[in-house]
């Protein structure tokens, strides 16, 4: 790549590369696959297995405002409007034959699926439904659900056995050996880029914030796609390096107004209203400055170290109990300095949301941040009302002044 | 007493358990047994058993809801919903602690939200595997089971003595055994055992001791053996599937309509204890295994979709004219498999109807979709 791109186009750059090379991965007899956002990608980047992550693909095309065809050609098919968009839309985009367009990414039909359920139940009858209806063997690496915030021991056994036995299934698959050399070159790439996004927290929480609001989501395609990879190594040093420059030159996140608010928002984006929801937020100088939803793929453990990469696996916030996630929501309101918070109650995603509202009562009592929280949907665009949007955050901008005002 | 009317007392008194559980759990907790809330699904029940105390089922209710908007969102499942309502309103006040399986979303952070608004009420958690018929699945179940015993042992004030959790599985199994033989003689009496008895004779057992309700249906099953069968071509014989056959009043419809069912595939009934506890060796291994042999259920890991033929295979060995599903609201797991078991019956012609449920639906919408459904198959 020339040296005078950004990293935003190099992020574009290889983000659309990833479904080329998966066709043409596919087309030379490559098997390819489908995973869920969070799964040990380790294992299938060793053995040089692409994956393609479908809760990304319909983000994309949710974005694009392509998803209302797709979502109901899956209901017409029989799925019920209540069940997750991104499900919907990636089953009705199997059902419309799988084709790409300037839009909608060449998702190529996959070989196989994964299936870790360590942030979602649900996902475990999708990637059945997505086996049997293909035809396809699923791999299923199970993180049961921790509800008292630890992952025990005979978790930590259970997982560890299934990565064991994943190898296994993989060396069949492709009948070649799982070269543990190159493992560990994925583990400790896969380690940097996590360390990497961790910094990238950190200088987003500078005053004023050098990111502008929804970048981490976007830079969130690397690490769901590629966090094993070298080029996302080279993406977030370049994005790093951007921000520690706009901080020295003493730029904000926004060209045309001030940073006046920080906030944290919380749950995923609101795709098919993108546009509008940044928009109502830099129109009232609203930036994000934290998300519990990035910090998902802050995967840390040591390489080499196949318990610690259990263990790490399975302590997605998602996974966790209600006092764990609301640590972490008052871990990232302090780090990210945000004088507010956001909760998207997202139609499609019951595990973020049935958790909610006992969370913001608590994470307000700790930080005192005043909240709001608006209905929409990751992928469905029928779900989300411009007004009740709006006039929320204006209620929000009036706590936050008068927060402001008290001297706090 | 002739059979007949014993067969009618026996049923009365289980129809009376179902219609108030209340009421008999109040009586059984006066006899000096603690009392275990259990949520669904596949519960090792058996444990609460062993340390002396009563599981009882929690299954949500018709309530209003009011408290429990503040912990879930409107298109949360109802059963947890009116589960978390009842627990906050007082109406599980007393119980020595509440099981929660984790088997979806919904299960899942009812238990965290049980957890925050009855902190007086001791939670027990158990997290079943996905990849459960494994080795490490297995084994990690018996870790969580072993867990789960610790917990109640610790609330019980007892230890499970040597011996006591097999013969609670051994209770269990015969109490399995004893539902399955009703259900295959109910059939055969269509006039007696009416759809709304069928499913009040098995819920009543979640809220009596489990050795007592296998030996009244154990007692009901041989009346019924020694009757001759009713008259027959009456009704249409279909099968249910979903969660539940609830609110009350609902299998009142189908009787209404001129439906019979034959058989089922509801969580709550069939498929809870469609699978024993299997033979041999240590009893919390033996619990653990029995999850690894449960087969066709939306709530366990089933990548050959086994659902689809078992349901196919139900309705044709029962010779049920169709299949009516009791699709309750907002419940993923059961709307995930709809489609795809739905495709078979439609290649197979089997009539199928869809029927969303849940607490305050409509009852007379359902009874014209019902009626519609009798008159076509």
């Amino acid at each position: 790549m020339s040296e005078v791109q950004t990293s935003k186009q190099l992020l574009d750059h290889y983000a659309g590369q990833v479904y080329a090379d998966a066709a043409a991965a596919k087309a030379a007899g490559t098997p390819v696959g489908w995973s869920t956002a969070i799964a040990p990608q380790e294992f299938f980047e060793t053995m040089g297995l692409p994956l393609v992550y479908p809760e990304n693909h319909s983000a994309v095309i949710s974005a694009r405002k392509r998803a209302l065809g797709f979502l109901e050609r899956a209901e017409a098919y029989g799925y019920h409007a209540d069940i997750c968009g991104y499900m919907r839309v990636n089953f009705g985009y199997l059902l419309e034959g799988a084709k790409g367009d300037a839009d909608v990414p060449p998702a190529p039909v996959p070989d196989f699926v994964v299936c870790c359920n360590n942030y979602c139940t649900m996902i475990v009858k999708w990637y059945e439904n997505l086996a049997k209806e293909l035809g396809i063997p699923v791999f299923m690496i199970d993180m049961p659900y921790n509800p008292e915030g630890v992952v025990d021991e005979p978790r930590v056994r259970y997982i560890r056995a299934q990565f064991d036995r994943l190898v296994g299934q993989l060396e069949d698959l492709t009948g070649r050996p799982f070269d543990r050399d190159r493992f560990r070159e994925v583990m400790e790439v896969s380690r940097e880029n996590v360390r990497l996004w961790k910094r990238a927290f950190e200088i987003v929480s500078h005053v004023p914030s050098p990111a502008n609001g929804f970048d981490f989501y976007n830079y969130l395609t690397l690490m769901v796609f590629m966090r094993g990879r070298p080029e996302t190594t080279e993406v977030l040093r370049l994005w790093i390096r951007e921000m520690e420059g706009k901080i020295a030159r003493g730029e904000g996140p926004f060209r045309d107004a001030q940073e006046r608010f920080r906030v944290m928002f919380d749950g995923i984006a609101c795709w098919p209203q993108l546009a509008h929801t940044a928009k109502v937020f830099r129109s009232h100088g609203i930036n994000i400055t934290g998300s519990n939803y990035p910090d998902g793929w802050a995967v840390q453990y040591e390489t080499g170290d196949l318990e610690g990469m259990a263990r790490a696996y399975a302590s997605v916030a998602n996974n966790m109990s209600l006092e764990r996630q609301v640590a972490k929501r008052v871990e990232i309101i302090r780090q990210g300095r945000c004088d507010g918070a956001v909760y998207h109650m997202n139609r499609s995603c019951k595990v973020m949301d049935f958790l909610t509202y006992e969370a913001q009562r608590r994470v307000f009592e700790e930080t005192g941040a005043p909240y709001i929280t608006f209905d929409g949907d990751q992928a469905d665009p029928r779900v989300f009302v411009a007004a009740q949007f709006d006039t929320r955050v204006q209620a929000l901008v009036e706590m936050m002044e008068a927060r402001k005002g008290d001297g706090r | 007493m002739t059979e007949r009317m014993r067969i009618e007392a026996i049923l009365r008194e289980l129809f009376e358990v179902a219609a108030r559980p209340g009421v008999s759990v109040a009586k059984r907790a006066k006899r000096g047994k603690p009392l275990v809330g259990v949520l669904p699904y596949y519960a090792p029940e058996e444990i609460v058993h062993a340390t002396g105390m009563l599981p009882v089922g929690v299954w949500g209710g018709t309530a209003d809801i009011s408290k429990a908007n503040h912990y879930f969102p409107p298109f949360a499942c109802p059963l947890v919903k009116s589960a978390l309502e009842l627990a906050i309103r007082g109406v599980y006040d007393g119980l020595a602690a509440m099981m929660v399986p984790c088997l979806c979303e919904s299960l899942t952070f009812f238990g965290q939200n049980f957890r925050a608004a009855r902190p007086d009420i001791p939670f027990v958690p158990v997290v079943h595997p996905q990849n459960r018929r494994s080795p490490e699945g297995v084994a990690y179940l018996r870790a969580e089971y072993q867990k789960v015993q610790a917990r109640l042992e610790a609330i019980a004030g007892r230890k499970i003595a040597p011996g006591d959790l097999d013969s609670a599985i051994g209770i269990f199994n015969d109490h399995r055994r004893a539902l399955r033989a009703f259900l295959e003689e109910a059939p055969r009496h269509p006039s007696l055992v009416l759809p709304g008895v069928r499913h009040a004779v098995v819920k009543s057992s979640y809220f009596m001791d489990r050795a007592e309700h296998a030996a009244l249906v154990g007692e009901l099953t041989r009346h019924l053996k020694g009757i001759p069968e009713g008259e027959s071509g009456r009704g249409k014989k279909v099968v249910v599937t979903g969660i539940m056959a609830e609110p009350e009043g609902l299998m009142g419809l189908f009787e209404d309509v001129g439906l019979d069912v034959v058989a089922d595939d509801l969580a709550q009934e069939s498929r809870a204890f469609r699978t024993d506890v299997p033979d041999g060796g240590d009893p919390l291994e033996r619990l653990a295994r029995r999850w690894s042999l449960v087969e066709g259920c939306s709530l366990a890991f089933d990548p050959g979709k086994e659902r689809n033929r078992i349901l196919l295979e139900l309705v044709r060995r029962s010779g049920a004219r169709g299949l009516v599903v009791l699709m309750m609201q907002f419940c993923d797991p059961e709307e995930m498999d709809y489609p795809l078991y739905r495709k078979d019956f439609d290649a197979a012609g089997i009539p199928v109807l869809h029927l969303e449920t849940e607490p305050r639906m409509s009852l007379e919408q359902a009874r014209t979709r019902l009626q519609s459904f009798a008159e076509m198959i």
